[in-house]
This record gives C-alpha cells, sequence and structure tokens, in this order.
C-alpha cells in the first residue's frame, strides 16, 4: 500500500484510454489506405505505392501515405463560409467525433489480462474502458444515436441545399434503420441475459456457439442495419457524391472535414466491432483461444490478436461490398427497412424468446442434447422461411414507369384542364 | 413526344425471378466478380521506372520531327501547307530561296510551339514532301516555355534520334523518299 494506490483504478483507464484512442486513429488512418488499396485492386489498378519515409526514396509498399494524406488535409485552409450558422458548424464536427469515441468506453478490445498482483487494481484487468458498466449495449446505441447529431448540425449549419439534403437524407435513414439494429440486438440480449458486451462475448466462449449460428436471421438483419448506420455503400444516401456533392459536409474543409472522415471510419469500426462481439463470438475461436476466465499472459495476446483479426476481416467486407453493391433508390432503401427488415427482425426476435422461454422445458423432455440441436434447427427454419417470404412477397420498390395508357393519360388530363375534355 | 405515341416502341422489363428476388443469389454474383478482381493482374503501368507501350508507332502522334532525304539536307520545300491546316497556329515557318537546284525553296527557320500543339496530324497529311511527322515520343516536358518552343535544329535531332527506330513512314507507307 502506498499513496498511489487509491489512484491506480483511475490510472489505469487513463493507460486504456491512451492505448485505444491512440490505436484506433492510428487505425482509422491506416484503414483509409486499405480502402484505396481495396477500391484500387477491384479496379485493377495499383492503388497508393509510392509514399514511403519522408525525405528519402524509400516507398515501403506506399505505407508513408497516411501521414501524407493526414499532414495535406490539416494544412489545408480551414476556411469558413460566410452564410453558416458559425456556432453549429464549429459544433458538428466535434459532437460526431467525440460521440464515435466515446462509444468506446463500452466495448471490450480483448479478453482480459492474467492478474497483475498489483493491490488496488481489480484482478483480473479487463480490456475494456469502464468495466463496470451494466449498461454496455444501451451506451453504445445511445451514443451513436447522438453522432446523427453531428451529421444533422453539419448539413443544417452549413446552409447549403446539398449539405441540408444530405442532412435530411440522414436523419431518415439512420432512424429507419435503428430499429431493425435493435431488433437484431435484442435477440442477443435475450440470449446472452446482459447488456454487457464481454458477457455476450463470454457467453458465446462458453457454449461455443456463436450467435450467428444461433440466429441466422437476426444476424443478418443486424449486418444490413449496421451497414445502413454506417452510412457505407449500398447505404451511403447522406453523401451520394453523384447526387449532393459531398452531402451533409459539403461546406466543411480542412482539420473539421477531416474530423468528419475520421469520425465515418470509426463508424465503420464500431460496426466491425459490434458485428464481431455480438455475433462472430468476440475473442473466441475454436481450439485457439480457450473459453475461461483464466489466461495467461500468451492466451491473452492471442484473444487480443483472434478479435482484431475477426475485426479485420468484417471490415475488409464492408469494403468489399462497396464495390460490388451499387447504391440503392431512396424508396427501396425505406422499403427495405421498414418492408423487409422490420418484419424479419421481429420474426427473430419471437423465435429466440421462445427458445429461451421453453428451454427448460424442452431440456426435461428430451435432454440436453437434443434440445440444444431443437433450439439451433428452429432459428435456421425461421431464417430459410422468413427469408423467402420476404423475397416472394415484398415489392422491390416503386414502379416508377410513366403512365402509357390512354384512360390513364386521359384521366391526367381531365385533372389539368378539366374544360378541355368533352363530357 | 408523348407516351402514347405509336411510334414508340415500349420495352417491357423482365419480371423479377425468385433468384433475384430472393437477392442473396446476385449478392454472391457481384461479391465474387469484385473478389475475381481484386486477385486479377493489374493494368497499371508504374510510369517512370516502367514505358507504357505504344501499339503502332506509324500511327500514333507524338513529337513532330523534320525529316531528312537521302543527302542529309531539310526535306521541307517551305510551302506553308502545315501551317496553313494547323487549327492551333502553332508553326512558324520563314521561307528563303534554295540553295539547291532540286526546289525553289527552303526554311530559313522553322519552329512548332509545342505547348500550343494539340497533337492532331493535320501537318502530317496536309505536307506534300512527307517533311514533318509526328514520331511515338509521348513524354514531352520542359522548364520554361521557350524551350518549348523547337527549333529545325531540334526538329531535325528529333529525326536523327528516331530514324532508326522508326523509318520514315513515307518509305513503309510509299511515299516519296
Amino acid at each position: 500500500m502506498n499513496a498511489l494506490t487509491p489512484f491506480l483504478p483511475t490510472i489505469a483507464a487513463l493507460v486504456k484510454i491512451g492505448l485505444l484512442v491512440g490505436g484506433l486513429m492510428t487505425a482509422a488512418a491506416y484503414l483509409v489506405l486499405v480502402e484505396r488499396w481495396m477500391a484500387a485492386w477491384v479496379q485493377d489498378r495499383k492503388g497508393p505505392n509510392r509514399v514511403g519515409i519522408p525525405l528519402t526514396k524509400i516507398s515501403l509498399f506506399g505505407l508513408g501515405q497516411p501521414l501524407a494524406d493526414g499532414l495535406k488535409i490539416i494544412m489545408k485552409e480551414d476556411f469558413t463560409p460566410r452564410h453558416v450558422d458559425k456556432v453549429l458548424y464549429t459544433a458538428a464536427p466535434l459532437v460526431i467525433l467525440a460521440a464515435s469515441l466515446a462509444i468506446f468506453a463500452a466495448i471490450p478490445f480483448g479478453s482480459v489480462l492474467p492478474p497483475l498482483g498489483i493491490p488496488g487494481l481489480p484482478d483480473p484487468v479487463p480490456f475494456l474502458v469502464a468495466p463496470g458498466l451494466d449498461v454496455g449495449v444501451l451506451w453504445v446505441f445511445a451514443l451513436s444515436s447522438i453522432a446523427v447529431y453531428g451529421v444533422l448540425l453539419g448539413g443544417w449549419a452549413s446552409n447549403n441545399k446539398y449539405g441540408f439534403l444530405g442532412g435530411l437524407r440522414s436523419s431518415a435513414q439512420l432512424v429507419a434503420y435503428e430499429i431493425p439494429l435493435g431488433l437484431g440486438l435484442l435477440g442477443v440480449v435475450l440470449a446472452a441475459g446482459s447488456l454487457k458486451l464481454d458477457v455476450i462475448m463470454n457467453a458465446q466462449a462458453q457454449s461455443g456457439i456463436w450467435y450467428a449460428f444461433a440466429q441466422p436471421l437476426g444476424f443478418i438483419v443486424f449486418l444490413v442495419a449496421s451497414f445502413a448506420e454506417a452510412a457505407r455503400l449500398p447505404f451511403d444516401l447522406p453523401e451520394a457524391e453523384q447526387e449532393l456533392v459531398g452531402g451533409y459536409h459539403t461546406e466543411y474543409s480542412g482539420i473539421k472535414l477531416l474530423l468528419f472522415l475520421v469520425a465515418e471510419f470509426l463508424h465503420m469500426v464500431t460496426a466491425a466491432f459490434l458485428i464481431v462481439i455480438m455475433f462472430l463470438g468476440g475473442w473466441h475461436l475454436w481450439g485457439v483461444t480457450g473459453s475461461s476466465q483464466e489466461v495467461t499472459w500468451l492466451g491473452a495476446f492471442l484473444r487480443f490478436g483472434v478479435l482484431s483479426a475477426k475485426i479485420f476481416a468484417v471490415i475488409l467486407f464492408f469494403m468489399l461490398v462497396r464495390w460490388s453493391w451499387p447504391r440503392f433508390r431512396f424508396d427501396q432503401l425505406m422499403n427495405l427497412a421498414w418492408k423487409v427488415m422490420l418484419p424479419l427482425g421481429i420474426a427473430n426476435l419471437v423465435t429466440v424468446a421462445t427458445i429461451e422461454e421453453f428451454r427448460p422445458q424442452l431440456i426435461e423432455r428430451f435432454g440436453a442434447g437434443p434440445a440444444g440441436v431443437i433450439a439451433l434447427v428452429a432459428p435456421w427454419a425461421v431464417f430459410f422461411l422468413g427469408w423467402i417470404a420476404a423475397g416472394v412477397l415484398t415489392p422491390s420498390g416503386t414502379d416508377n414507369t410513366p403512365i402509357r395508357t390512354h384512360t390513364m393519360l386521359d384521366a391526367e388530363r381531365s385533372l389539368r384542364e378539366p374544360d378541355l375534355v368533352e363530357v | 413526344m408523348k407516351p402514347t405515341d405509336p411510334s414508340v416502341t415500349w420495352i417491357e422489363e423482365k419480371p423479377l425471378g425468385l433468384a433475384e428476388r430472393l437477392y442473396l443469389p446476385l449478392f454472391v454474383q457481384g461479391l465474387t466478380t469484385t473478389a475475381r478482381h481484386l486477385v486479377s493482374p493489374k493494368l497499371t503501368v508504374s510510369y517512370p521506372e516502367q514505358r507504357p507501350t505504344v501499339g503502332n508507332p506509324l500511327i500514333y502522334r507524338g513529337v513532330h520531327r523534320l525529316n531528312r532525304d537521302q543527302e542529309g539536307r531539310v526535306k521541307c520545300v517551305a510551302c506553308f501547307l502545315c501551317a496553313t491546316a494547323c487549327p492551333a497556329h502553332c508553326i512558324d515557318i520563314v521561307a528563303t530561296n534554295s540553295p539547291w537546284p532540286d526546289r525553289e525553296k527552303y526554311p530559313e527557320s522553322f519552329a512548332i510551339d509545342e505547348l500550343r500543339c494539340i497533337f492532331c496530324g493535320m501537318c502530317e497529311e496536309a505536307c506534300p514532301v512527307d517533311a514533318i511527322e509526328l514520331t511515338s515520343l509521348l513524354d514531352l516536358t520542359g522548364k520554361s516555355r521557350e524551350e518549348m518552343i523547337f527549333d529545325k535544329e531540334k526538329l531535325l535531332s528529333v529525326y536523327d534520334m528516331t530514324k532508326d527506330a522508326e523509318p520514315m513512314k513515307s518509305a513503309s507507307l510509299g511515299g516519296t523518299l
């Protein structure tokens, strides 16, 4: 015991925050490079491969590119147009970045460290900034909703039609897709019985069945909704370049634009974290990581590595999808949210709730093994049935072909020029 | 024209099949296409280290050259047809009496402003004696505007530089040598 002991948890939290924010910012910078590489490779180009160590001629496959990109955008003039609402215009990028960074307080980035034996510190030390937070999932979703404010404020304060349209689309899209997102999530919370993300990971590690396999419908609904929440293609309507110039950040430049872009990348990283933690088993990998709470140093870093690898794979999937699919039209976007994803999400929730409710009776009746099989097969049956029903029953969009029958045309004309039509 | 006009033929969109309505088969199809391109050979030419290949030097329109005849004299007869044909007005010729018996005039100076030139090849087409030609040299750079105005000596030196790699087009195309 010494004078430092009472402050140890605070110091530990600060160290974790430093590591996490540093890691995230570096990761965001390098993910931009990865994104550009993927874009280039998919288009049969080579991508950035020139910038290496500054002031030398060594080009490490273009690994110096993030530094050059960052320097360039920071050195650019931070121009504030005269027609903007200055307070909101400045606040918007800060809101969006602060919210997307604060989300990570509740997101575990590994399992636990082995006991350090330092008095005053909780043992074992979890890879989580706020381990005591009982409402981790709620915190994540509350803050990701606040990030929407950044988009809205930016679009509104810019006093620009493109920005405004981008903000409007964004609000409609994000509000619509929060519902399937929440429904996909509820199934997991119900099955794990906790709102803590580390408990959700542990539950999957203990049973060895990732929730993506136990709740396929929930996984798909959550995956699609998180693409929409991160505003990635095919759901990038808020900033559709071909239609809206830059969308809500049309009027931004210099470091404020950088904050927006970093926040956007962090949304994608957050989405990848949530997908991996809630549906793809987090740090768990069969036969590699084990599933107990007691770990060695090697095991702790192995789990960290598995989690990072999974997240990176999901991010690569995000980037690959960007070049595989065209953007949805707005009516198709809304159709998908309200007529497909919402019913599928509810179907998943009902299935999971039913299984969890009757699990004790099933085990009592059939024994533990067959009951587990039933609990696995039933969601898959619901998945296939629901998917086919959604495909067959729901319209893929509004029919917007021109009216071309004579009767329809006459009816239209009588509405416009009533006295010209013979009665 | 109205949608009901009899001359309009309407082509109906095919109704979506089950695979298309289920979305997943098309998704997998799209993803395999992108994944295939992800690993396919790249088309990029890393320029300074790697030279782009010129398909057919005979029809490539790069830097100009002034051809020499068999005695090493400039072939140009200062007829001004190229300067007249030039849409960018980048050719400047000063003609004088020829010292040789086989022609009346020859260019005392012959300058092309390569910065004004649009590389359309009209000079080459206009020339009655196949004296001006476009080579396949494609990287034309300079440090000043003055440097980019090519005079007669420089244009002749371009010929000396490229004559082995690219024989006079007129020869292979049956023109005068």
